[in-house]
């Protein structure tokens, strides 16, 4: 397809993995923040190309795996109602909730449904005029236009038996929640390029300032992801904190204007809590006044959820970027995506299932440093 | 809304965000949703400038940096090559 093998070039990438290794002199712990890129890094192998000390630290931007539990289970409690027909992306099904998941409200008889977009589930609301349809809206700032779309449409249309639950977080607090970790080892970011294109850069110089860290935004081929490092690592070694966009084919520094202006007026920001990580200030988006109607959480009075977290799963860890997935000790034992503890195994873009698919048989040689 | 084509599958795709994109134009697309464009001219300049990356190399001779490979080792603090950038 056009522009993805272009940036999957062995010869290309060869070039830039030299040219950051004959940048390096110093060890280096820089941050993915994007789930997608952790996914491209451990599936081309990038981080063992690297210079040694050059360590990659894989970020919380897995929008399945921070969805909190409390969220989890109050979906869990709608979908099993008699008449509702509760639409998610499939990536939610086996996200483990305190007692059980999507796919098992399915086995027991609930009306859950996978769609492509959040406008197939305003169809099935039209389709349904007897049903409450609600639509599981969680995700980073990518998911959040075509949510708030789907919202305004509803609102629009007035398609009254539609409703959205929503789970929507910022990467830029989750960024200031990492560098004000006392663990916090992060010297550089690459940035989520796909939430820029929509947000654009606008929010990122103060955070560079702020916490002296390059921020370089970087798209997800192996190409782009090998040219982030390689602008962070120079920034690195020069002494430098600024942001910069490597990702040009995508990203302009004002973003999508449009859907910002769609974001503005559906939703507002709130407190999150983070599964794993925990609250951070307004991190997350809630629907606005205007809309607070089409609010599941606002129709559907769930009280009363005990939320039970496994023991064992470490996921808030490997979230943080604390440890690496193969370091918890249930990892492909007790936790596989058949069985997964924790969110970060099911995800398409959770690190614990990136390790599992491209490294459980090599994982004994692939422990890193601790930095 | 408008066709999209993904290598070969056609998809209806919501472009309420992207109101000026252009048939023949190529865009990133989410959930459904045309989001951004994807700018060809920039792209072909990224390849172009990773493909300068080793040429320049040759033409300048980073040494320290060929010695450092050949050694197997990390190369000497003070002898640090200036990467280039766009």
């Amino acid at each position: 397809m056009k522009y993805l093998d272009e940036f999957s070039d062995p010869e290309l990438a060869k070039r830039l993995v030299d040219q950051i290794h004959a940048t390096t002199t110093k060890s280096w712990a820089m941050m993915e923040v994007c789930g997608g890129q952790t996914h491209t890094i451990v599936r081309h192998g990038i981080d063992q190309l690297l210079p040694d000390g050059v360590e990659m630290i894989h970020g919380p931007g897995c929008p399945v795996c921070v969805t909190p539990l409390e969220v989890i289970d109050k979906a869990l409690e709608i979908a099993a109602q008699p008449d509702v027909i509760f639409c998610s992306f499939g990536d939610m099904l086996r996200v483990p909730g305190s007692e059980r998941d999507l796919f098992r409200i399915k086995s027991q008889g609930g009306d859950v449904r996978v769609v492509y977009s959040p406008l197939d589930a305003l169809r099935v609301a039209q389709q349904n005029p007897d049903k409450q349809v609600v639509f599981f809206g969680i995700g980073f700032e990518t998911t959040a236009p075509p949510n708030a779309m789907t919202v305004y449409q509803a609102k629009k249309l007035g398609i009254p038996n539609f409703s959205l639950l929503v789970s929507h977080v910022r990467v830029p607090p989750a960024i200031e929640a990492i560098m004000q970790s006392p663990d916090c080892r992060v010297q550089g970011f690459l940035a989520a390029g796909h939430v820029c294109s929509v947000m654009g850069t606008a929010e990122y110089p103060e955070l560079a300032d702020k916490y002296g860290v390059p921020i370089v935004v970087t798209g997800f081929e192996p190409l782009d992801i090998l040219a982030g490092i390689l602008r962070t690592v120079t920034q690195l070694e020069r002494g430098e904190h600024t942001v910069e966009n490597a990702y040009q084919r995508a990203v302009r520094d004002e973003g999508n204007p449009v859907a910002k202006a769609m974001l503005a007026d559906v939703f507002e920001t709130t407190d999150r809590s983070w599964r794993g990580i925990g609250m951070i200030p307004q991190s997350g988006w809630r629907l606005s006044e205007r809309y607070r109607e089409y609010d599941a959480e606002h129709r559907f009075q769930v009280a009363d959820i005990t939320t039970q977290e496994s023991t064992v799963c470490r996921s808030g860890e490997v979230l943080q970027g604390l440890i690496k997935p193969h370091e918890c000790e249930a990892f492909g034992t007790l936790c596989t995506p058949r069985n997964p503890l924790g969110a970060t195994m099911v995800s398409s873009e959770g690190a614990c299932a990136a390790y599992y698919l491209y490294r459980r048989l090599q994982t004994p040689e692939v422990v890193t440093s601790g930095g | 809304m408008g066709k999209v084509d993904f290598g070969g599958v056609l998809k209806e795709v919501c472009l309420e965000y992207l109101p000026d994109l252009q048939v023949g134009e190529y865009t990133i697309v989410h959930v459904g949703f045309a989001l951004q464009r994807l700018d060809e001219e920039s792209a072909l300049q990224s390849l172009e400038l990773y493909r300068k990356l080793g040429a320049l190399e040759e033409e300048f001779g980073d040494q320290w940096g060929l010695a450092a490979r050949q050694a197997g080792e990390r190369r000497p603090p003070g002898t640090e090559w200036q990467a280039v950038t766009e």
